[in-house]
């Protein structure tokens, strides 16, 4: 029944308003990093959008087609579409993220073989698309095919993992605000992926912070493109369902 | 193992090892000097911007400012940053030109720990100026690796 | 041809102070850091960065290892004519790369 009502409260609040208490880790930034992020000029994330734009653009693939060749102005195409994901394919039967949506894309219809996870040139692609949303409310697809994943994704989320015993629930919703060593807790909220993030000098997707957090609990990292990782995404996109998209966003 | 070698074995564990005070001000006095050619900075007409305290020693946005006419006459000939507990000592020498306009740049630079960043300006005449900025850099609370 | 972003004026008054901002994509491996076998990394960075406004030299840079991965550079220039900006950076292993913008001054 609580469940039944949030779903019901998220329907009807699909723009994260003034009373939405929750915060984007933007908020827990210093003002130089938060700068850093606004101007498109001192953004770092910028070059990885701007490799994404030529590689949009770019013939591929054993049909020698762009991406362009389909969808055309990634603008208007791909308008809303980051705010969506994971979602649902259905000729696999499975959930998607938004990365590996972009490599089915190009294996099934470009014929290209596949990139890498967190490549520089699938994350490029990946911010570039993303980035068509910057401004639009994450918006998890009301889609009961997506359930048994997403219910898996909050458990992952409330169960004690590693060396320190520690659940996500446990910092980044109990304690998110407070203080860990000289870092204040964020909320945990996917808004800005992929995100240049100051630690590692580079651009990486959510799973790459995701093995981050999970090192840091001294836990043995789901692999990238793991399905573990697929229902982690989900949960949290509807976690953070309403917040709005920064991509490419900049973070410490 | 007395607790400063511990400390200083433990910070060396996290890559980069911050040098001890006495050591790095000689360096740093060194450093200079040879941009200086032997010559002693007065305290002023700098202006370096950093902030207090960053969020991760990364990506630490700086700015530095001379007031001056930039004439042929009258101009900063160059700026040179240092800092006191990197591994070495220079950051960055900037330099200027009458067409520069005005003798201002910002950039963003690493910081291995909390410690000071110090700025020299060379200016036509021969004369040097300086000025110091301190910052505390905080660490990431959950060691992860990359 | 690492990537690369420039904010500078397409056209300014005669006289005018304009700042010109550039960022561009490189790592500034500093040769301080171990990689993940425990060896030190070899330094690759940018080492001088420049700028020419019609073969004059306007300003530049010398880079150490301090300087932050995908460096950001930001100056001023006084527009005096039209005419071509020559942006130009050089590095470790031959690191070389030109961009130029037009600026028409009126």
């Amino acid at each position: 029944m609580k469940r039944a009502l949030l779903l019901l409260a998220a329907a009807l609040a699909p723009c994260a308003g003034a009373d939405d208490a929750r915060r984007s880790g933007f908020d827990f930034m210093s003002p130089g990093t938060q700068a850093m992020q606004r101007d498109d000029m001192q953004n770092p994330g910028m070059l990885w959008a701007q490799d994404g734009e030529a590689l949009w653009n770019a013939k591929a693939g054993a049909r020698a087609i762009a991406c362009a060749g389909c969808h055309g102005d990634a603008a208007t195409s791909m308008r809303g579409v980051a705010a969506r994901y994971p979602a649902f394919d259905a000729e696999r039967g499975l959930p998607l993220t938004l990365g590996q949506r972009i490599e089915t894309c190009r294996e099934r219809h470009q014929g290209t073989t596949a990139l890498a996870p967190e490549s520089r040139a699938l994350l490029s692609l990946e911010a570039f698309v993303a980035m068509q949303s910057r401004g639009l409310p994450i918006a998890p697809p009301d889609d009961p095919r997506l359930e048994p994943w997403r219910e898996r994704g909050r458990q992952w989320f409330e169960k004690r993992i590693g060396q320190l015993n520690f659940s996500c629930a446990q910092c980044h919703a109990d304690n998110a605000g407070q203080r860990l060593g000289g870092s204040v807790i964020p909320e945990a909220h996917p808004t800005g992926y992929p995100i240049y993030r100051l630690e590692w000098q580079d651009m990486g997707s959510l799973q790459r912070r995701l093995r981050g957090c999970m090192s840091g609990v001294r836990a043995e990292p789901f692999p990238l493109g793991s399905i573990e990782m697929t229902e982690l995404e989900l949960h949290l996109a509807r976690r953070a369902a309403g917040m709005r998209i920064e991509t490419p966003a900049v973070r410490p | 193992m007395d607790r400063r070698q511990l400390i200083f074995a433990g910070v060396a564990l996290c890559g980069v090892a911050p040098r001890p005070a006495d050591a790095a001000s000689a360096e740093l006095e060194g450093a200079v000097r040879d941009f200086t050619g032997g010559a002693v900075p007065r305290d002023g007409r700098v202006r370096l911007d950093v902030a207090p305290l960053v969020e991760n020693g990364n990506t630490v946005p700086i700015s530095v400012a001379v007031e001056s006419p930039m004439t042929e006459a009258d101009h900063v000939s160059a700026i040179a940053v240092f800092n006191t507990r990197n591994p070495q000592r220079d950051v960055a020498i900037f330099h200027f030109t009458p067409r520069s306009g005005r003798a201002a740049v910002s950039t963003r630079i690493r910081l291995a720990t909390s410690q000071t960043l110090v700025a020299v300006a060379r200016m036509s005449d021969g004369t040097y100026w300086t000025a110091q900025s301190a910052v505390i850099v905080t660490l990431a609370g959950c060691i992860e690796e990359s | 041809m690492a990537r690369t972003l420039i904010d500078a004026p397409a056209s300014a008054k005669r006289g005018d102070i304009v700042e010109i901002r550039m960022l561009i994509a490189h790592a500034m491996e500093s040769g301080h850091r171990a990689g993940p076998n425990g060896n030190v990394l070899p330094r690759d960075i940018i080492t001088r960065f420049s700028c020419r406004y019609d073969g004059d030299m306007v300003f530049s840079a010398d880079l150490y290892p301090a300087i932050a991965a995908n460096p950001y550079i930001a100056f001023r220039t006084r527009a005096t004519e039209s005419g071509t900006l020559v942006f130009t950076w050089e590095g470790d292993n031959g690191f070389a790369q030109t961009e130029t913008r037009t600026i028409t001054v009126t």
